[in-house]
């Protein structure tokens, strides 16, 4: 038992694996938008893979079956093994990767260390779903974004509502997508075992759980583990890598993948299409990853292919051609290792010797026999192989091919490891660019607001200085138009005879004077001023403390550019007195007789 | 799930209750200018106790929108944007019952030849208020058809802005009998009354950015 979960071990790492990449491809964008929770994915997840591998596992595990069928333990789990290693690496280099690309790619390197033949009709069967699984990816997608569009534009729905709807739908598309993908993926996981792997079947009443579905649950159960346990960190960091997504489109993608890996692993669907009088379909693993990639591409083609980063869709495709290929070389080098180091039987193709005869019969086609042995040993230029499976494949040429495959090996391990230091060299170059640009824009924005707090308050300020000079104004015509009533009523004055009437003049002129001076505009002006030009006053007294209340006063004024009439008026005193108050606040402010009292005080 | 919808619900009443709130108070503010301005004392005092109460139901119901917005994860990715679209709602009744109460505070006095210029203004302001809910209620729904629904808000806010530049022009160029002051004090007054219709031109610039983004 320990030895059979040893050997297992390998296509229980691939199953984790699998989980651990795969589930985000489901519940990714729902988790990652937090639109459901990572524990409701999770267990929905878990539950429908299971189910998935279980009911309709068997059909592209045929498949795989028909390109190599790996016939011991020790090899199933180095073609495991060699599949779940290269899908490790490459996923820790960064590099697109798919489960189904290693193990077809593993297989072929089983083929071709065994001699065994590759089939390849199946290869090409295979080889057209990884082509024609994206693209069918892609028009579903396209498809079904359209008519969501349609249904969401014709339905008023309310935002909420609509958001609630998504969700449940992302929950119950998610579990159709994990049974998809339980079904179709799990031969890529418990495939290479089937052969060399027999349970008993067990019965529970009318249920029968054959031995392949027993190794497939077991499969699923590491595909569960692998979603419990580490897809958390994937779905949390699965981002806009292809193109940004909305949570319809997002819904789009995982129905369309869904479908697409439901049609590559249904028997039903494929045995229906067959006695309408169509083609079968091919029941083969196909990579979700892959199918997601076309599905968003479909939908971005349809936005009119503008968002799609078609940088990254190269990148991913090289991914494609290096996964098998890489499989491949490592499978037949760990076969190598296994056969030769720990002498365990890996499925060499044998020629079965002649079943024991009468001595008569053997005496009679000795030399005949002799003769075919000789002729197929000669004509495959091999030994022949005895009943322990022992390699007699000619070891000069394996060596050449091990140090040919060290070779390559150490090539691509440079190659990877220039790659790896240019990505993360390119990484830092753009986190400092991102920094840069974050810091740039936060900058930008700051000296925007400051741009329009500083405009703001220019305005406020010239209106305030309009306002004043709006004041000023009002008091000077005022004050003028007092003025010249205060000259007729001295013209009348001079005029009329009567004393009654004159000091009854008289009297009129001394209530104008009084009312000048308890002039309550003026005291709101002269409050306002102060109270305005605050600061100016307050630099004002600092440099030159000499200086009297009117002074500084006069000073402000002068500040608003106004003339000595003017400030008169405001100020209730003659002109001349303000000439006189001009020339004591020069002498204070000991400007020099050619400079300009005004532009000194409205530049200082 | 069907708690879940049933929570969406609730959701969807409050947000709507708390819209009525709003262009509830804003009515509430048109009828309290007028009344201060017809010098009908007891009637702006209900007002004002009304828009104090109004204001307050509004606030509740905005946190409790918030709190539930968070609780049950709806709209995860524009929560945010949601709750800064009910905060700008809020602000428009917060700025009329600020409003009422600086008259209630300042009592302004106001010319009679300015008392119809300061009831067009509060009609237009209210006006450009008044076509904002609508739009915030149809962003819900159909956000594709917000935009269309705005210009009546971006008209009666120029017009806003047109009838308050009319009053501060024949404050400061006409009324010679008013003390400086006096014209001070009333400009204010009419920047405050603008303010609601300012305040809806925001609510709908952020509407309208905001349907685009729900579009896409």
């Amino acid at each position: 038992m320990i030895t059979l979960l040893f050997f297992l071990s390998s296509g229980l790492f691939l199953g984790w694996s699998l989980g651990a990449n795969d589930a985000a491809n489901i519940f990714g964008t729902a988790v990652g938008s937090r639109m459901v929770k990572f524990r409701q994915a999770a267990v929905i997840g878990s539950i429908f893979v299971i189910i998935g591998a279980v009911v309709q596992g068997a059909g592209a595990n045929d498949t795989l079956g028909k390109l190599g069928s790996v016939s011991t333990l020790a090899a199933a789990f180095t073609v495991a093994l060699s599949a779940a290693a290269t899908v490790y690496w490459m996923t820790r280099l960064r590099l697109p990767v798919s489960t189904s690309q290693a193990i077809v790619g593993a297989i072929i390197g089983w083929n071709l260390y065994t001699n065994n033949q590759t089939d390849f009709n199946t290869l090409t069967k295979i080889v057209t779903t990884w082509i024609s699984g994206p693209v069918l990816g892609g028009i579903f997608a396209a498809l079904l974004y359209m008519l969501t569009r349609k249904v969401l534009n014709r339905v008023r729905f309310h935002l909420f509502y609509r958001d609630v709807t998504i969700r449940l739908g992302l929950i119950l598309i998610g579990g159709f997508g994990a049974y998809s993908l339980g079904a179709n993926n799990i031969a890529n996981v418990m495939g290479v075992f089937t052969t060399a792997v027999r349970f008993p079947d067990i019965h529970f009443g009318i249920i029968t759980l054959s031995g392949t579905q027993q190794l497939f649950a077991i499969g699923g159960v590491a595909i569960a583990i692998g979603i419990i346990t580490y897809s958390k960190r994937v779905m949390e960091t699965v981002g806009n890598t292809l193109m940004p997504l909305t949570s319809e489109a997002a819904l789009v993608v995982v129905l369309s993948q869904a479908l697409v890996l439901f049609i590559f692993s249904s028997q039903s669907l494929s045995n229906a299409l067959v006695s309408l009088g169509l083609p079968p379909i091919p029941l083969v693993p196909v990579s979700s990853s892959q199918v997601v990639i076309g599905s968003i591409i479909g939908i971005g083609l349809l936005k009119g292919g503008k968002q799609i980063k078609y940088k990254v869709l190269g990148q991913i495709s090289v991914g494609w051609i290096a996964t098998p290929v890489i499989a491949g070389i490592v499978s037949f080098f760990l076969l190598f290792f296994i056969h030769n180091v720990f002498k365990q039987d890996v499925g060499f193709k044998t020629i079965t010797h002649p079943a024991p005869v009468s001595q008569q019969q053997a005496s009679d086609k000795l030399n005949a026999a002799d003769t075919i042995v000789m002729h197929q040993a000669k004509q495959i230029n091999k030994p022949v192989q005895n009943r322990e499976g022992e390699s007699s494949l000619n070891y000069g040429w394996i060596v050449s091919m091990f140090l040919l495959i060290v070779l390559m090996g150490v090539v691509y391990y440079f190659l990877l490891r220039e790659k790896k230091m240019q990505v993360s060299e390119q990484e830092k170059i753009d986190d400092l660019e991102n920094l840069v640009a974050l810091k740039a824009k936060s900058l930008e924005q700051e000296m925007e607001h400051y741009k329009e707090e500083h405009q703001n308050l220019d305005k406020e300020l010239k209106y305030q200085q309009k306002e004043m000079v709006n004041m000023a104004m009002n008091i000077i015509r005022k004050y003028e138009i007092v003025g010249q009533i205060k000259e007729d009523i001295n013209k009348i004055k001079k005029s009329v005879k009567e004393d009654e009437a004159r000091k009854a003049l008289n009297k009129v002129i001394l209530k104008i004077n009084q009312n000048l001076l308890l002039d309550r505009d003026r005291e709101s002006f002269q409050m306002h001023l102060e109270e305005h030009n605050s600061n100016f006053m307050h630099r004002l007294s600092e440099a030159y403390p000499g200086l009297t209340e009117n002074e500084k006063r006069l000073a402000t004024l002068l500040r608003m550019n106004l003339s000595s009439k003017e400030i008169a008026s405001i100020l209730n005193i003659s002109p001349k007195s303000v000439e006189m108050n001009r020339y004591r606040l020069r002498k204070k402010l000991q400007i020099p007789p050619k400079e300009n009292l005004t532009q000194f005080i409205r530049s200082f | 799930m069907s708690i879940l919808f049933k929570n969406v619900k609730e959701l969807v009443l409050e947000v709507d209750e708390f819209l009525s709130t709003v262009e509830q108070g804003v009515l509430i503010f048109k009828q309290g200018v007028y009344n201060y301005l017809d010098k009908q004392e007891d009637a702006f005092f209900d007002n004002i106790k009304n828009i104090e109460r109004l204001e307050a139901v509004a606030d509740k119901l905005q946190r409790k929108i918030d709190r539930e917005l968070y609780l049950h994860s709806i709209l995860p990715q524009h929560a945010s944007d949601i709750e800064e679209m009910i905060d700008k709602v809020d602000e428009i009744i917060d700025a009329a019952k600020e409003s009422l109460y600086e008259f209630d505070v300042e009592i302004p006095y106001i010319p009679d030849e300015l008392i119809n210029d300061y009831k067009r203004l509060v009609d237009s302001s209210v006006d450009a208020a008044a076509a904002v809910f609508p739009a915030v209620t149809t962003f819900f729904r159909e956000p594709v058809k917000v935009k269309g629904m705005l210009t009546k808000v971006y008209f009666y806010e120029k017009e806003s802005d047109k009838l308050s530049r009319n009053i501060k022009r024949r404050l400061f160029h006409e009324m010679e009998d008013l003390k400086l002051s006096q014209k001070i004090h009333l400009r204010y007054f009419a920047l405050h009354i603008e303010t609601i219709s300012d305040k809806a031109e925001l609510l709908a610039d952020y509407l309208s950015i905001n349907a685009l983004k729900f579009n896409l």
